[in-house]
């Protein structure tokens, strides 16, 4: 637990990805493998103790301080897993310190009597970095900003190969992985991912530079629609039914309503989208069904979801990613035909025969809920990843407003002496309403330049924070708007980034409240 | 219980000895001032008359040149002055180098004064000496039972190993200029590293002035005077305003370090955007303070600069006649 509980500790105030993958890899290479394994089950979120509430510590705590210090303490520090651990008074030479494993094993067998007991008597042993994290581990919320993908990611390097490669048999293994931990190291064969119904890596796209067109034949390539759904993979295998989200989270049983039903011997790619009356509502509507445990029955009937299909890449058992788009289109259509699945429909092929049908087309999106368009060559085999060339994203044209910048906060890790996370608002009634928050879509020189006027131009500081002269005009890109109550101005932006500093334009001219409002869906 | 001594006064400007007629740490100029430590907040400049250990006269004469005081009288640990009716002596608190505890003695009582303190060894200054007495004024830095602060040594092993976590990447520890800075490098010469220390130009008088009074800080080099790429995998120690700032640019990718005892509580450390917390500090912690408590065993103690509640409550739950001593002017928060 010692090695385990620096890592967290280390990862919770790591904010670079590299310097978290470089924080995980000295784990995963100086720690015996049943450590190791269940370290990583509880990373990638597959181990769920959730054995202990906050409650049951606190009350562990209260027996051996003193009540007023404790209360000082805790509105001192404002958080009662860190409170409870820093309090704690240690008693060396109490007990000894468990491993990861010895804890984990431990804590699942344990009965609901015997778990005070035990943890007091650990506690007594650890310090207080190795209490928070075990804390954190037992009531299930480890919340330091590493997601699946990542602690799969450092594994892989880990291991000199690559993150997919994980991904084909993770499905097919369980904590503490010894089969996979052996395989990594060469001391045993692969795990065996077919009869486990498991994440198969997903194919993605790279943006359009639209002067490739020119080099590129239309009859070698198909179109469909882009949808502003998240991507998921269905998978049926051996009467096994499994959802995952594109990076390979299992999402299913917050969805019932798609997958109790169903039955499927494939594995499908498409779009979860939430849809009424064959109208796909807006992303907003779906994000109230996602990062959610399970869902409630209203929840169900006033948000229904719905898969759109783009590709088929196994059926019955065989491995159809080789197959080029074309024939697995034909596969798609006809396990489509066969299967008849509810709640779900094929994604539609746009026909064109030029680019410039395309284009047209494109630009004259106003259905919500299409992104843009997809364009994948007929002949392109089912990569995992993003590989260049075969499938291309050509997003409508983002919608543009000139705002005001009104705050500026210091980033983090690289970019922690740098001004470079930015609040900017637009004009209701003569004042300013902040309407987002952006920190990127600036090049490195422009963000020098950033900085320099945020530092000069300073009016207030908050801790990392400055307010500035509301002087400045920056030209912001975003993908949609939705309604929210939790900003001042009453609308959230969806993806916004800073598509131009505007140093000619005068804020009197910056965009108005009204404009933002008329975009609402 | 016996009445507590009356003739040291808690005054604006500080605490007020009127049969010695003098101050401890004024906060304004005053005619005879002594002087606990070379902390700016304790040691102003513009005193008529200053009297502390001979380290504090040398730092304060390396920041305020000729305004550190018109008459300034070295007196050593352990050696004592008569001013007017009150016996001084300086005894080692601990804090950073020269820093002294006040002891006042008059008509057979006895009153310390302990300025900012410590217990525990530190490479570049005298250990802390308890001295029973009637009146105990105690710092309270710290003064949350949530505040234990860890074994130095396990704190540097961290830090070096993060540097092996990082080769490519300068690790920029932020440390106060007067005694953290010093006793960071101290601690990182006895872990083992030999390697040259890279150093922020606010740093260097004051290395100076350790080094003039026996402190050995090894292979010290100017951040100015390196190139850029031969810091990736050294270890810089500059003060903490350097850690968000610009001057950082200078390094390469560095991974931003604090030592610090605020940075126990997480929330502190992300306020400040710090990647790696070293609980490092040169104030006594919850249990340093109450075992101090015991050790001076002063029926009367007075609690001042820092989170006063909490400590007065144990004190007095011991026996204690404690209270809070509301005196301005002292920085709470640098550490």
């Amino acid at each position: 637990m010692k090695a385990f509980a620096q890592l967290l500790d280390a990862l919770s105030f790591q904010h670079g990805r590299n310097g978290k993958i470089a924080l995980l890899r000295r784990y995963l290479e100086t720690t015996p493998d049943q450590d190791r394994g269940w370290a990583l089950s509880a990373l990638t979120g597959d181990l769920s103790l959730r054995q202990a509430k906050p409650g049951l510590v606190r009350g562990l705590v209260m027996e051996r301080v003193d009540e007023t210090l404790f209360k000082l303490s805790y509105d001192y520090v404002g958080d009662l897993a860190e409170t409870v651990a820093l309090i704690w008074p240690e008693q060396p030479g109490a007990n000894r310190i468990p491993s990861v494993s010895e804890l984990i094993e431990t804590v699942e067998q344990a009965g609901k009597s015997e778990l005070p007991g035990i943890l007091s008597s650990w506690f007594d042993a650890m310090t207080a970095t190795e209490r928070w994290a075990t804390i954190k581990l037992i009531t299930g919320a480890l919340r330091i900003g590493v997601s699946a993908r990542l602690a799969k990611t450092a594994l892989a390097q880990h291991a000199g190969i690559t993150p997919d490669e994980i991904e084909e048999v993770w499905h097919a293994v369980e904590a503490p992985y010894e089969d996979l931990l052996a395989w990594l190291d060469g001391k045993g064969p692969r795990p065996d991912p077919s009869h486990s119904a498991a994440f198969r890596p997903v194919m993605l796209a790279h943006p359009l530079d639209e002067a490739d067109l020119e080099t590129f034949d239309p009859s070698d390539f198909r179109a469909e629609w882009k949808w502003d759904g998240i991507r998921i993979q269905i998978v049926g295998e051996s009467g096994k039914l499994r959802l995952y989200t594109r990076t390979g989270d299992e999402i299913g049983a917050a969805f019932p309503d798609l997958i109790e039903s169903l039955e499927l011997d494939a594995t499908l790619d498409g779009e979860l989208l939430v849809m009424r009356d064959g109208v796909v509502a807006p992303f907003a509507d779906l994000q109230k069904r996602l990062n959610r445990k399970t869902v409630s029955a209203t929840m169900m009937a006033s948000h229904p979801v719905h898969v759109r299909l783009y590709d088929i890449l196994i059926r019955a058992g065989r491995d159809l990613r080789t197959l080029p788009f074309d024939q697995r289109r034909s596969e798609l259509e006809s396990c489509y035909q066969e299967q008849a699945p509810a709640r779900m429909d094929l994604s539609e092929l746009v026909p064109f025969k030029s680019w410039g049908d395309l284009s047209a087309l494109r630009s004259s999106i106003l259905t919500t809920g299409v992104e843009g368009l997809m364009l994948k060559r007929g002949d392109s085999a089912y990569l995992p990843g993003r590989p260049k060339g075969p499938w291309f994203k050509w997003k409508r044209d983002p919608h543009l407003i000139d705002a005001v910048l009104m705050y500026a906060q210091r980033g983090h890790g690289k970019r922690s002496s740098f001004y470079s996370d930015f609040t900017f608002g637009v004009w209701r009634n003569g004042d300013i309403v902040p309407v987002g928050k952006a920190y990127f879509g600036f090049t490195d020189e422009e963000l020098q330049q950033l900085d320099k006027w945020v530092r000069n131009n300073s009016t207030e500081r908050f801790g990392p924070v400055r307010a500035v002269k509301q002087e400045l005009v920056l030209e912001v890109a975003f993908e949609g708007l939705q309604r929210s109550p939790r900003h001042k101005s009453g609308v959230a932006m969806r993806f916004p980034r800073i598509s131009r500093i505007r140093w000619d334009k005068p804020a009197a001219e910056a965009d108005v409240i009204e404009t933002l409002e008329a975009m609402l869906p | 219980m016996t009445k507590a001594p009356d003739w040291l006064k808690p005054l604006r400007g500080g605490l007020y000895c009127e049969p010695g007629d003098f101050w401890v740490d004024p906060t304004r100029t005053v005619d005879r001032a002594v002087i606990t430590h070379g902390h700016a907040d304790h040691a102003r400049p513009g005193n008529h008359s200053v009297l502390a250990t001979p380290e504090t006269i040398a730092i304060m004469v390396d920041r305020y040149g000729e305004r550190a005081g018109a008459i300034l009288e070295e007196t050593r640990y352990g050696q004592s002055t008569n001013l007017g009716e009150v016996k001084v002596t300086l005894r080692p608190a601990g804090h950073v180098l020269g820093s002294a505890q006040v002891v006042l003695e008059h008509r057979g009582e006895r009153i310390v004064v302990s300025g900012d303190y410590k217990r525990r060894r530190d490479p570049t200054c005298a250990p802390f000496e308890p001295v029973t007495c009637d009146l105990f004024i105690t710092e309270a830095t710290f003064a949350l039972p949530v505040f234990r602060h860890p074994d130095d040594t396990t704190e540097m092993q961290r830090l070096l190993t993060v540097r092996e976590t990082f080769p490519d990447r300068a690790l920029l520890v932020g440390a106060y200029s007067l005694g953290k800075a010093q006793r960071i490098i101290c601690l990182l010469r006895e872990a083992g590293h030999d390697r040259p220390i890279f150093i922020h130009g606010a740093l260097e008088a004051i290395n100076a002035t350790y080094r003039r009074f026996g402190i050995d800080l090894g292979d010290l080099r100017p951040v100015m005077e390196t190139p850029k790429a031969d810091m990736a995998g050294e270890i810089v120690v500059a003060p903490p305003s350097t850690l968000n700032d610009r001057w950082s640019r200078r390094l390469p990718d560095p991974v931003t370090c604090f030592a610090s005892g605020w940075m126990g509580v997480r929330a502190r450390a992300r306020q400040r955007g710090v990647e790696v917390p070293l609980v490092i500090s040169d104030h006594a912690d919850w249990d340093e303070l109450n075992r101090t408590l015991d050790e001076v065993a002063a029926p009367h103690v007075w609690v001042t600069h820092g989170a006063e509640e909490a400590l007065i409550h144990a004190a007095k739950l011991r026996g204690f006649d404690a209270r809070a001593l509301s005196l301005v002017g002292y920085d709470e928060e640098a550490e």
